[in-house]
């Protein structure tokens, strides 16, 4: 491996310069047709959503500047203060269950059985349907009357199974065990993956000396899961915050407003009443949650570490 | 000491200590047990779209709840074709999801070339760049976008589409993840054999990052494939809708919705992506494994 094929040259640092030009030109040409569409698409809209919250923006394009007052009008909206609570609902419901079922289906799968491979597939399916598909075939099993879900529940002896999505008290749970099922597959596979990373000595070692399988899982695999575990957390809290499709297809955020979400309300406000500044004001706080929350996974995850 | 944990490891694997083969046996059994029980949860709702796709418009929901038709009504999968325009999504999302899938595994492999392979300054901040805006959610931001693409005239046009799902970061990242563990050495060598930078990225990197090629294009079609709320918000004229937004529409737009024919055309939008994924499962899991690793 020789580093330069050609002979040494007379100007050494004039011929660096020229290369490192060489590559800067080299390396954009590569990286500019993604780019360019990269930032057209994303960094400027982030920009431009920072400024158009300090604005009046509508549907007519005119807007002035008006500095903080959509970020107090927002908190004196009801309505926000409401989506707001409920998204929180919504994360701290869905986070915990989906790592508890997918970590599970992890530790099962991790075992020498048959019909693994099966399984692994299957537990893909929900994860790859459309969320048109899923909203529409858990309507009918969550359906109060007809549906087979309280049909079976009457059959346990509950003689009168919740209303689910149509019950305001409901629908929020009835949606988490929805996209509970959802996600469980994608995120079994990434949990899968961080298992294969866990020694098997170290389980040997605590095995010799005594300890039990909880003794063990709380000892050697949790703590190797770790890198998994912080990625997992902050992908599903975040995929949380935002959450919304789903809710759109299956309950338009009612019955009332007890599933309208955070997504919703900019969705609402900036769609559907053209209030496109107040919608950014919205935006920002989400934005903000994400990064937020992003930061304090992220810094908590180093303590642990260190 | 080595010889006897070698001879002692393999039967401490086998058999747990101090379990007997009784527990043992019942410990395999719950385990059985409790992957039947999970492998029903995920699947029964499929079963329950497929079934009703084969019902009468009035026995969908009957009481006490059927899980088999009492008569298959086949038709349900030639009605659908007659009754909505489900040719015309199918069509629409079919372009969507073979360009934007053909346009992000392009540009994505070849902006991941230049952020492996060439060494430049300022290389690595517009990397955390691509890798950051992977936080931020779509939904906050989408506002802005949407003014931006109705002035430049795309909203209501498939471009919309097109330019939105196009320039992810993630097909960015997870090429550039591959493209690591491609050793350097080749390149080295295409370049003493007076290959371009471009010639090693079509000649070298391309080939040998199949696996990681089909793992993108499989993970983005499905992703175009079922996208809801960029249609949503895009596409307006009925002409355009996908398979997502038809659907949703002929549930909401007809007021006696015949459920059966409404459930053959879910299984029809479903079924292409079942066998995608199906046959490509390998990459697909891979894709989403890499991605996860080094987050």
């Amino acid at each position: 491996m020789t580093s330069t094929p050609s002979a040494a040259p007379a100007r050494p640092r004039a011929r660096a310069s020229r290369l490192r030009r060489r590559n800067t030109l080299i390396g954009w040409s590569f990286i500019l047709p993604n780019f360019a569409g990269f930032a057209l698409l994303t960094l400027v809209p982030v920009v431009v959503l920072f400024y158009m919250s300090l604005t009046d923006w509508n549907i007519f394009g005119t807007s002035n500047f008006i500095g903080l007052e959509n970020f107090q009008r927002l908190f004196g909206d009801g309505s926000f203060r409401l989506s707001l609570v409920n998204t929180i609902y919504y994360t701290a419901m869905h986070v915990p269950l989906t790592i508890i079922v997918s970590l599970g289906l992890a530790l099962l799968l991790n075992n020498r059985l048959r019909g693994v491979a099966f399984f692994r597939t299957a537990a893909f399916f929900p994860y790859i349907t459309s969320i048109v598909a899923i909203a529409l075939v858990w309507n009918l099993l969550f359906s109060p009357d007809f549906g087979p879900i309280n049909e079976g529940l009457r059959f346990l002896g509950i003689s009168e199974p919740p209303g689910w999505l149509t019950s305001p008290a409901w629908a929020m749970p009835a949606v988490v065990i929805i996209s509970t099922w959802r996600d469980m597959g994608y995120y079994m596979v990434l949990f899968l993956a961080g298992l294969q990373t866990v020694p098997r000595e170290l389980h040997e070692a605590a095995r010799v000396d005594g300890a039990n399988a909880l003794q063990r899982f709380v000892n050697v695999t949790l703590p190797c899961l770790r890198p998994t575990m912080f990625f997992v957390t902050v992908m599903l809290t975040i995929n949380s915050l935002k959450v919304f499709d789903l809710i759109l297809v299956l309950t338009e955020g009612g019955p009332g407003q007890s599933t309208t979400v955070l997504s919703q309300f900019i969705y609402r406000k900036g769609f559907e009443e053209n209030s496109f500044g107040y919608a950014s004001a919205a935006s920002v706080v989400l934005f903000a949650l994400c990064l937020v929350v992003t930061i304090i996974q992220y810094v908590w995850n180093k303590k642990r570490t260190v | 000491m080595s010889e006897t944990m070698t001879l002692v490891a393999p039967r401490a694997t086998r058999r747990q200590a101090g379990s007997s083969p009784v527990a043992r046996r019942a410990g395999r059994i719950a385990l059985y047990a409790a992957l039947i029980i999970a492998a029903a949860a995920l699947l029964t709702p499929f079963f329950w779209m497929v079934m009703s796709s084969l019902k009468e418009a009035n026995s969908v929901f009957s009481v006490p709840v059927r899980w088999l038709p009492e008569v298959f009504v086949w038709e349900n999968y030639v009605d659908i074709w007659q009754r909505s325009d489900i040719l015309t999504w199918i069509r629409n999302t079919l372009v969507l999801s073979v360009t934007v899938t053909a346009l992000q595994v392009l540009t994505g492999s070849f902006a991941a070339y230049g952020f492996s392979r060439v060494r430049f300054p300022g290389r690595n901040g517009l990397f955390l760049l691509y890798v950051a805006t992977i936080a931020v959610p779509w939904q906050s931001y989408m506002i802005p976008q949407f003014i931006m693409l109705t002035n430049a005239g795309l909203a209501n046009t498939l471009w919309s589409i097109i330019f939105l799902q196009t320039f992810s970061a993630f097909g960015v990242f997870l090429m550039k993840q591959f493209y690591e563990t491609i050793p350097e050495e080749l390149s080295e060598a295409g370049r003493l054999d007076g290959l371009s930078e471009y010639g090693i990225w079509w000649r070298i990197m391309v080939p040998l990052s199949v696996p990681a090629i089909a793992s993108l294009s499989l993970l983005t079609f499905v992703n175009t494939w079922n996208d809801y709320l960029g249609p949503l918000i895009y596409l307006r004229d009925p002409s355009l809708w996908t398979l997502q937004l038809g659907l949703q529409n002929f549930v909401t737009s007809l007021y006696d919705v015949d459920y059966g024919v409404l459930f053959a055309g879910l299984v029809i939008s479903v079924l292409p992506i079942a066998i995608i994924f199906l046959l490509g499962q390998r990459f697909f899991v891979e894709g989403i494994a890499t991605s996860g690793m080094k987050g």
